[in-house]
C-alpha cells in the first residue's frame, strides 16, 4: 500500500510541476550518441568560402591536366569547352578587366554563354565540389592533391593563373582575390527569409484593368508535338481530352499510284479502327486480312473494297454487318483498299 | 485532328477502334459468336453508329448489356500487394521534357497536374530533380550526424529518429526552377512542364529544432548546412531562424516511408523554400555562422539580373497559382460548363484569395478555395465557367496573407529580365480558341 501512495504521491507532483516533460526530454537524450572525431572527419567535408574545412595539400595545372584528360575530358571536354553533356567550365568570356574588377561583364550579353568560372565568385566552391562529387560515376574518389591539381588546371584554363601555378591550401586566398566573378553576388534580395520584401508585386485590379492581351508568344505548330503526343498525357474519356499532336498516318502518293504495298499498313488499320474487328491471319468478327487479301488477289478490286470500306456491307463473309466507315478520309480508305487487293 | 472528335462541334464520339471491348474481341475470339455475344455485337454498333451521326439512336449498350464487370468474379485481395493505378489511367505518369537535360540522372521528370485533383500529390508521381542519380539507400546503415557549432556532435540512427516525437504537416514542395522554360517564350506545350515540379504532401517527421536542441547547437548561429548522401554529397546552406519555425527531418510521405527518389529514409523539409534546399537522402547538419557557398548556390540556383549580377541564396518560393484545367494541350469537349481548376501556394505563408480571368487579365472574379487552406501547402481553388465558342485567355492570381499579389510576366520581366532561370511565378495564360483547343501563350 505504502509503494502504491508513494507512486500516487509522485505522479501527482509530476504533473503538478510540469516535471513529466522533463522527464521525457531526458529520456529523449539518451537517443542518438556523440560522434567520435573519426566519423566526423569522415563526412564533415565541406570547404566554406572562407576555406573553413579546406585540407592541407598541393597540385600543379599540369598533374591536373593529366588527370583531367584521364577522368574528366570525356564529359567536359580536353579544355572543360564542352556542353555535350554538361554546361561548359570555361569557354574563354573571361577578360582580364574582369579578374581586375571581379565582375565578368559578358554576364549582361545575352548571346555569351554562361560557364561556371563566369559564375562563381567562391574558389571553395570549385574545389569543394569536384572533392564531394567528381567524377560523374565515381564521386569521393580523387585524393586531396588530385582535387588541387584539377582546380588548378581549371584555373589555367580561366586564364587566372600561368601553366607552371601550383595551387595549395597555402595560396587559395591569393588565387580566391583573382577569381573573375567574386564581386558579382548580391545578398540584396527578399527572397532569403520568410518576411523578406518582394521586388516585384502584381496588381489588385479587378475589372477594366490596363493589360495588354496582345498574344506576345505561342508554340509554333511545329513545335506542339516536341513533348510527344499530348493526346495520350491527357485523361482520354473526361471533358478535356489531349490535343492530338503527332502526325496522322501518312499516306504516300507513290503507293496508292503502284497498287502495292511493300509492308503492311499496321498504323493504318490500327488508327482507322479496322482492327476492332479485323486480325491479320485470323477471323475474328470479319474475317482476317490474309483471307481478304487471298481472294481479292490479282483482281482489279480496289475501287470495289474502297467502296465496301466506305460504305460497309453484310453477307460477303457471313451474316456479321459491317458497319460504315464513312469519317475515314478518302486517301485512307484508298491506301486500305490498295493494300487489300495487291493480293498476296 | 484526333481519332473520332469532330472538330466542330468539340464532341467526342466513340472512336471506331474502341466501340467494342477488348474482353468482349477476346471473349470473341476465343469462344466464336454466340447469340448473345451477337446482341452484345449489336448493341455496340448501335451505340457507334448513333455516336457517328450524332442522333439518339437506340438504349446506351453499357446499360441494357450489363457490363462483363457486372456478371464475372472479381480478382482476389492482395492480388497487388502495393496496389496500383488503374489500367485506364496509364497516361497520368511522370514526363521529361525532350532535350532539357543532355544526361538522365542530372535531369527532371515533371508531374502530370493536368490529370491531378485536390491538392495531395500521389508519391509515385511526384516529380523527380536529381543532380547525380537516385540511390536505394539500406535504412540499417543510414545515420544523420549533427555538427558544427553544437555543445556535441550527435549521430541518430534511422531507428532512434522513428522513436523521437514525430510531426506530420502538409506542405508544397516547388523546385526554384519550376517554370523556369517560360521566361523567355512559351516553350513547353502543358501544365505538366510548365508547373510540374511542383507537389503537395503530408510530411512525417522529427521537427528539426529537438535535434538542434539535443545537440545543444550555438543560439547566435544563424546557419545550417545540408547534406545528402547520394554522390552528389547535395549540399545547401539553409536559413537556421526559418528552418527553426516548421522545419522537419522527414522520413514519412503520404502515410509511407519516403519514395527512394524522394530522399529515402531521410530528407530535410523547409517548407516554403525551393525544392533544392529539402536535401534528399539527408546524411548531415552542421550547424554554422557563415554561408557556404555550395555549387547549387554559387554556380547554379543563383538568378542573374538584368545588370550581370547574380542573386545568390534565394530560397523562398513567392506566391504562385495555375489553372491546371483546362490547359495546354487539352480540347473542350463541347460548349457548355466547364469547372476551371488550379493550385495556388505561398512560400510565405496561405493563400488568401484567388482570382481568375477568361479575358486575359483584364477583368477577374473570385475563385472558390476548396478544402482546408494550410499555410505553405498548395490549395485548390475552383471557378465556375461557360464556355460558348468563344476564344478565351484564361488566368489565374493568387494573393496570400502578406498582403502579396501574384504578378503579370510583363512586371518580373522588367524587373528581373528573361535569363534569371529560378523564381518564376509569374501568371500563366492558357488560350483557348473557337475549336475549343487551349495553348500555351504568353501576353504581352
Amino acid at each position: 500500500m505504502f509503494r502504491w501512495a508513494r507512486l500516487w504521491l509522485i505522479c501527482l507532483s509530476i504533473l503538478g510541476h510540469s516535471a513529466l516533460a522533463n522527464n521525457y526530454s531526458s529520456a529523449l537524450n539518451e537517443l542518438g550518441r556523440t560522434a567520435t572525431a573519426a566519423e566526423l572527419s569522415a563526412w564533415d567535408i565541406d570547404v566554406r568560402p572562407d576555406f573553413v574545412g579546406l585540407p592541407s595539400g598541393s597540385g600543379s595545372v599540369e598533374e591536373g591536366e593529366a588527370l583531367w584528360l584521364d577522368q574528366c575530358a570525356n564529359c567536359h571536354g580536353d579544355f572543360g569547352d564542352s556542353n555535350e553533356v554538361f554546361s561548359p567550365i570555361v569557354l574563354g568570356n573571361i577578360t582580364e578587366d574582369d579578374i581586375q574588377t571581379g565582375r565578368v561583364a559578358a554576364l549582361t550579353d545575352p548571346s555569351v554563354v554562361r560557364t561556371t568560372f563566369m559564375k562563381v565568385a567562391t574558389l571553395s566552391t570549385i574545389w569543394d565540389y569536384i572533392n564531394r562529387a567528381m567524377p560523374w560515376n565515381a564521386p569521393k574518389s580523387l585524393a586531396v592533391d588530385e582535387v588541387y591539381s584539377l582546380v588548378a588546371y581549371l584555373l589555367n584554363l580561366a586564364y587566372i593563373v600561368d601553366e607552371d601555378f601550383v595551387l595549395s591550401d597555402k595560396n587559395m586566398k591569393d588565387v580566391q582575390a583573382l577569381m573573375p566573378n567574386r564581386n558579382g553576388m548580391t545578398e540584396d534580395h527578399g527572397l532569403w527569409s520568410v518576411t523578406g520584401v518582394p521586388d516585384v508585386v502584381g496588381s489588385a485590379c479587378i475589372t477594366n484593368c490596363s493589360v495588354n492581351t496582345a498574344i506576345t508568344s505561342f508554340l509554333p505548330d511545329y513545335a506542339m508535338n516536341a513533348h510527344g503526343n499530348l493526346k495520350d498525357q491527357m485523361r482520354d474519356y473526361g471533358p478535356l481530352p489531349g490535343v492530338q499532336t503527332a502526325p496522322a498516318p501518312q499516306v504516300s502518293v507513290s503507293m496508292q499510284q503502284s497498287g502495292s504495298l511493300d509492308q503492311r499498313p499496321d498504323d493504318l488499320l490500327s488508327a482507322s479502327g479496322c482492327k476492332a474487328c479485323h486480325q491479320m491471319n485470323k477471323a475474328l468478327v470479319g474475317p482476317a486480312f490474309t483471307a481478304i487479301r487471298a481472294r481479292y488477289a490479282g483482281a482489279d478490286a480496289s475501287v470495289y473494297l474502297a467502296d465496301k470500306i466506305k460504305q460497309g456491307g453484310q453477307g460477303v463473309w457471313g451474316s456479321m454487318p459491317m458497319p460504315a466507315m464513312a469519317q475515314l478520309d478518302d486517301t485512307v480508305v484508298a491506301a486500305l483498299a490498295l493494300w487489300l487487293a495487291s493480293g498476296q | 485532328m484526333p481519332v473520332g472528335v469532330s472538330d466542330q462541334e468539340g464532341r467526342l464520339r466513340p472512336a471506331p477502334e474502341s466501340f467494342l471491348s477488348e474482353e468482349l474481341i477476346s471473349e470473341i475470339s476465343h469462344r466464336g459468336v454466340d447469340k448473345g455475344r451477337r446482341n452484345l455485337l449489336r448493341g455496340s454498333f448501335a451505340a457507334a453508329l448513333a455516336g457517328a451521326s450524332g442522333l439518339a439512336f437506340g438504349d446506351d449498350p453499357n446499360i441494357v448489356n450489363v457490363p462483363e464487370w457486372s456478371r464475372s468474379l472479381g480478382k482476389p485481395v492482395a492480388t497487388n500487394p502495393y496496389g496500383q493505378p488503374s489500367p485506364f489511367e496509364a497516361n497520368t505518369v511522370r514526363r521529361q521534357s525532350p532535350g532539357l537535360t543532355q544526361t538522365d540522372q542530372a535531369s527532371v521528370a515533371f508531374t502530370p497536374l493536368q490529370n491531378l485533383f485536390g491538392c495531395i500529390t500521389p508519391s509515385g508521381l511526384h516529380f523527380e530533380r536529381h543532380h547525380q542519380g537516385w540511390v536505394d539507400i539500406d535504412p540499417r546503415r543510414h545515420r544523420l550526424m549533427i555538427n558544427g557549432l553544437v555543445k556535441e556532435p550527435l549521430v541518430f540512427t534511422v531507428a532512434d529518429l522513428l522513436r523521437m516525437p514525430s510531426v506530420s504537416r502538409m506542405h508544397f514542395l516547388e523546385c526554384g526552377a519550376n517554370t523556369a522554360l517560360e521566361w523567355g517564350n512559351s516553350a513547353v506545350p502543358t501544365v505538366q512542364y510548365t508547373h510540374g515540379m511542383l507537389s503537395g504532401s503530408e510530411w512525417t517527421g522529427v521537427p528539426l529544432p529537438l535535434l538542434l536542441e539535443r545537440a545543444g547547437y550555438d543560439r547566435d548561429a544563424s546557419y545550417l548546412l545540408a547534406e545528402g548522401a547520394d554522390g552528389s554529397g547535395m549540399t545547401r546552406t539553409i536559413n537556421l531562424a526559418g528552418a527553426l519555425e516548421d522545419a522537419i527531418v522527414a522520413y514519412g510521405q503520404n502515410g509511407e516511408m519516403l519514395r527512394p527518389e524522394q530522399g529515402y529514409p531521410l530528407r530535410l523539409v523547409v517548407p516554403g523554400v525551393q525544392g533544392v534546399s529539402w536535401v534528399k537522402w539527408l546524411r548531415r547538419l552542421e550547424v554554422g555562422n557563415k554561408p557556404y557557398a555550395t555549387k547549387d548556390e554559387a554556380s547554379h540556383y543563383v538568378d542573374l539580373m538584368p545588370n550581370g549580377q547574380l542573386r545568390q541564396y534565394t530560397a523562398i518560393q513567392e506566391a504562385k497559382s495555375v489553372i491546371t484545367a483546362p490547359s495546354g494541350g487539352q480540347k473542350l469537349l463541347s460548349q457548355g460548363y466547364y469547372c476551371i481548376t488550379g493550385l495556388a501556394w505561398s512560400g510565405r505563408g496561405s493563400v488568401r484569395k484567388v482570382e481568375v480571368s477568361v479575358d486575359g487579365g483584364r477583368n477577374w472574379q473570385g475563385a472558390r478555395l476548396e478544402g482546408q487552406v494550410s499555410s505553405k501547402m498548395l490549395t485548390r481553388f475552383n471557378f465556375d465557367w461557360v464556355w460558348r465558342g468563344e476564344p478565351a485567355l484564361l488566368q489565374s492570381r493568387v494573393s496570400d496573407d502578406t498582403g502579396y499579389i501574384q504578378p503579370q510576366r510583363a512586371a518580373l520581366v522588367a524587373e528581373r529580365g528573361t535569363r534569371s532561370i529560378y523564381h518564376n511565378n509569374a501568371i500563366q495564360t492558357w488560350r483557348v480558341s473557337p475549336s475549343g483547343e487551349v495553348d500555351n501563350v504568353q501576353v504581352g
